[in-house]
C-alpha cells in the first residue's frame, strides 16, 4: 500500500498577547506529531477540547503553515512548494467540517456549490460538470432535483451529506474529518458514517478523522492517534489501543466513555480536575497532575513519546500496563 | 401520589388545529426516582420540561388532563405561586453553562439570588450557603470562586455552578436537560457522578433528558423513549435494553457504534424523522418501519402495557416470557 500523507514532528505554536504592554505568550498547540497514512486507511484523532485536534487538521489541509516540522502529501514536501504545486497539493487534501449549518453557503443553489471546486480545478465544461456533480449526488443519496435546492431546506444529516460530496468531487488522496457527526442524532449518525466508509472503499481515500467520540472512532479507524494538551500521547493500531490502553490518559478516556452494558464490576477510573491552562502547562508530563500513578519523575522530566510494542506511548511507566 | 403526574399533555404552537409538538404524553415520576427521556432532536423532549416549567409562551398552547406536580396543579397555578414553586422544588440545568448563567454578575450572586428568593436567607447567612453549595458540588478553591465571574470558569467549572444554584432551593425534582451534552468525555463522567450523588443524598427525583443511550444505561432506572412528539416506549432499564418491544427504540440501539463492533456497516432506520407538515396518518413510524403492516399505514397505535414494557406498536418486537 502507497503511502499519502506522512506528517514529522509536525509543531504549531501561537503567540497570544496577554494585554496592551504586557508582552506575548507562546502557546504550544501542537507538538511533535509524527504518523505515516496510507490510501484507503484512516487515522482516528482523538481528544478533549484545547488537545491540538483541530490546529491539527488546519496544518494538515494547508489552511496554517506549521511552525516547524514536515508534511508531505502523495510524496510532495509541502515546505517549499511552488505556488503550482500548492495548487496540486489543496486538490489532493479536502476538509469536511463540525457543523454542516455553518460550512455551506446559504445563498448558493447546492448544485452549484458542488460544481464550484471543479469550476476553479478543472477545464470540464458545463455540461460535464453538471453530469459530475449529479453523479456524485446520487452517490451520497440526493436526489436529482435536490440540485436547484438551497442549504436551509434539507436536515442536519443531508447537509453533511452535501458538505461530503463537496470534498469528494475532486476525488482527493486525503480526507480530514473534523467532528463531523457530532452535530447529529444517533440515527443519522449512523447513516452518514456508513456513507464516509461507502466512499473511502469506492474511491480509496485516506481518513483523517477527528472526533471525542470513542465508540464512533472504534467503529472507523484504522490507527488511532489520542493527544492531550498539543501533545500525542499514545498511537497504534485500533485493537491494541481498545484492547490495552497503555497511557493513563488512554485508558481514563475509555473508562469515562459510558457504554450500553455498563460491568458493574469493573471499576471506573476517575480522574480528577480539569485540562490544564495551555498558555501556562505543567513542567513534566502534561497529563501528571491529573493521572493517578503519577510520580516525582513525572512531574520533572518530559516522557519521550517513544515506540512499546506495536505502538508508540508518551508515558515513563507504561511497560508497566503492558 | 406520584411526585409528578402529567396525563394527556400535548404542546402546539399556533392556533389548536396546529400539529402537537408533544403529543398526548402521560407520565409519572415517583419520589427519589431517576427516569431518562430519550429520543432525537425535534422528539419533543424539551418542550414537555419548558412545559412543566412554565416556559412555554404565546403562541405555545399546553393542553393536559392533568399536570400536577407534589400536590399542587401547575395549570391553574397564578404565576406568583408557579414562581415559588419552580426553582425551589422543581428546579433545572440547563444543556450550556456558558448561557444559562448571568455573564454580568459573580457566582455567589446569582447563587444568593436563589437563596433569597426561595429560602429568605440573607446577608453573611446566604453567603455561607453559597459557599457551601459551592463545596457541595466540589469546586475547588470554593472561597475565590464565589467572586468570580462565569467568564472565569472552564465549562465543566459553569456547569457545577448552575447545579449549584439548581439545587439551592433542595429541590424534590431535578429536571437536567442534556447536562453534559456540551462537555468533554472526562469531565462528563465528573458531572453525571455529581448529579447521582446529590440525587441519592437528597433523596431528589431526577429527570435526565439525553440522546446518549449509553448515559442512560449507565445512570437511570427507568427510561421514557420519545419520537415525534409522542413517548413510545417506557420501561425499566436493562430490559428495555436488552428487549426492546418499539420498532424504534430497537432501531435507536441498533445505530449506535457500539453495537455494530467488528460489522462493516452501522444499522440504520432509513429516513428522518417526520416534520411538522408531513406526518403519516397512521403510526409514526410507519414510514421508516422495517415491520410495517396495512394496519399500522391507517391507525395510530396507543401506548399500552407489553410483555415488559410500556409500548406504542401493534407488532411488539420480544414478546416471549422467559
Amino acid at each position: 500500500m502507497s503511502v499519502v500523507l506522512t506528517a514529522r514532528d509536525l509543531t504549531r505554536h501561537y503567540e497570544v498577547s496577554l494585554g496592551l504592554f504586557k508582552g506575548h505568550a507562546l502557546v504550544r498547540a501542537l507538538n511533535g506529531v509524527s504518523f505515516e497514512l496510507e490510501a484507503g486507511k484512516t487515522l482516528a484523532v482523538v481528544g478533549e477540547s484545547g488537545c491540538g485536534k483541530s490546529t491539527l487538521a488546519r496544518a494538515l489541509t494547508l489552511i496554517e503553515e506549521p511552525s516547524s516540522g514536515s508534511l508531505q502529501i502523495a510524496g510532495q514536501e509541502v515546505a517549499g512548494a511552488s505556488k503550482q504545486q500548492r495548487r496540486q497539493l489543496r486538490r489532493d487534501v479536502q476538509m469536511v467540517f463540525q457543523s454542516p449549518y455553518a460550512s455551506l453557503n446559504p445563498r448558493q443553489k447546492v448544485g452549484d456549490q458542488l460544481a464550484e471546486p471543479l469550476l476553479i480545478n478543472t477545464r470540464l465544461s458545463r455540461a460535464e460538470r453538471r453530469e459530475k456533480v449529479q453523479a456524485m449526488m446520487q452517490q451520497v443519496g440526493l436526489r436529482p432535483e435536490h440540485y436547484q435546492r438551497y442549504p436551509h431546506m434539507f436536515s442536519g444529516g443531508q447537509r453533511q451529506r452535501i458538505a461530503l460530496a463537496r470534498a469528494m468531487m475532486l476525488q482527493p488522496k486525503v480526507l480530514v474529518a473534523d467532528e463531523p457527526t457530532s452535530a447529529l442524532d444517533v440515527s443519522i449518525q449512523a447513516q452518514v458514517l456508513n456513507l464516509f466508509m461507502d466512499l473511502q472503499k469506492e474511491f480509496n481515500t485516506a481518513y483523517v478523522f477527528i472526533s471525542h467520540n470513542l465508540a464512533v472512532v472504534r467503529h472507523v479507524a484504522d490507527q488511532v492517534l489520542v493527544m492531550y494538551l498539543g501533545r500525542p500521547a499514545e498511537m497504534g493500531p485500533k485493537e491494541d489501543i481498545y484492547a490495552r490502553p497503555l497511557h493513563p490518559y488512554t485508558q481514563a478516556l475509555l473508562s469515562a466513555t459510558p457504554t450500553i452494558h455498563p460491568d458493574p464490576l469493573k471499576p471506573k477510573i476517575r480522574i480528577v480536575g480539569e485540562l490544564p491552562n495551555p498558555l501556562n502547562p505543567p513542567p513534566g508530563c502534561a497529563f501528571h497532575k491529573r493521572c493517578p500513578y503519577a510520580t516525582e519523575r513525572c512531574a520533572s522530566e518530559e516522557p519521550a513519546f517513544r515506540p512499546v510494542g506495536t505502538r508508540h506511548v508518551a508515558c515513563h511507566y507504561a511497560e508497566q500496563f503492558l | 401520589m406520584s411526585l409528578l403526574h402529567i396525563k394527556n399533555l400535548s404542546v402546539r404552537f399556533g392556533d389548536a388545529s396546529a400539529v402537537p409538538v408533544v403529543d398526548g404524553l402521560d407520565l409519572s415520576v415517583e419520589k427519589g426516582e431517576v427516569l431518562a427521556i430519550v429520543g432525537e432532536s425535534g422528539s419533543g423532549k424539551s418542550v414537555t420540561m419548558m412545559a412543566l416549567m412554565g416556559l412555554i409562551d404565546a403562541p405555545g398552547r399546553i393542553t393536559a388532563d392533568a399536570l400536577t406536580f407534589n400536590g399542587s396543579d401547575m395549570l391553574t397555578l397564578s404565576g406568583r405561586q408557579r414562581r415559588k414553586v419552580v426553582g425551589k422544588d422543581m428546579a433545572m440545568v440547563f444543556q450550556d453553562p456558558m448561557t444559562a448563567l448571568n455573564p454580568s454578575y459573580t457566582v455567589g450572586f446569582q447563587i444568593e439570588e436563589v437563596l433569597r428568593q426561595h429560602l429568605g436567607l440573607r446577608g453573611k447567612a446566604a453567603r455561607q450557603r453559597a459557599l457551601e453549595l459551592l463545596k457541595k458540588v466540589e469546586i475547588p478553591a470554593p472561597e475565590s470562586r464565589l467572586d468570580a465571574y462565569p467568564h472565569q470558569l472552564s465549562g465543566g467549572m459553569s456547569q457545577r455552578v448552575a447545579i449549584a444554584m439548581a439545587i439551592a432551593g433542595e429541590p424534590k425534582l431535578l429536571i437536567a436537560d442534556e447536562p453534559t451534552t456540551a462537555l468533554d468525555v472526562t469531565i462528563q463522567a465528573q458531572i453525571m457522578e455529581l448529579l447521582l450523588n446529590l440525587q441519592k443524598e437528597q433523596d431528589m427525583a431526577l429527570i435526565l433528558i439525553t440522546h446518549d443511550l449509553a448515559v442512560v444505561a449507565e445512570t437511570a432506572r427507568r427510561v421514557c423513549v420519545m419520537y415525534a412528539g409522542q413517548a413510545v416506549e417506557v420501561g425499566q432499564v436493562p430490559e428495555l435494553f436488552e428487549v426492546p418491544a418499539h420498532p424504534y427504540s430497537e432501531a435507536l440501539l441498533a445505530a449506535i457504534p457500539e453495537h455494530s463492533e467488528g460489522a462493516e456497516r452501522l444499522a440504520t432506520l432509513p429516513g428522518i424523522v417526520p416534520g411538522r407538515y408531513d406526518r403519516p396518518h397512521g403510526c409514526l413510524l410507519s414510514p421508516r418501519c422495517p415491520y410495517v403492516q396495512d394496519h399500522c399505514r391507517q391507525q395510530r397505535p396507543s401506548l399500552d402495557p407489553k410483555a415488559h414494557s410500556l409500548a406504542r406498536c401493534f407488532y411488539p418486537l420480544n414478546q416471549e416470557v422467559a
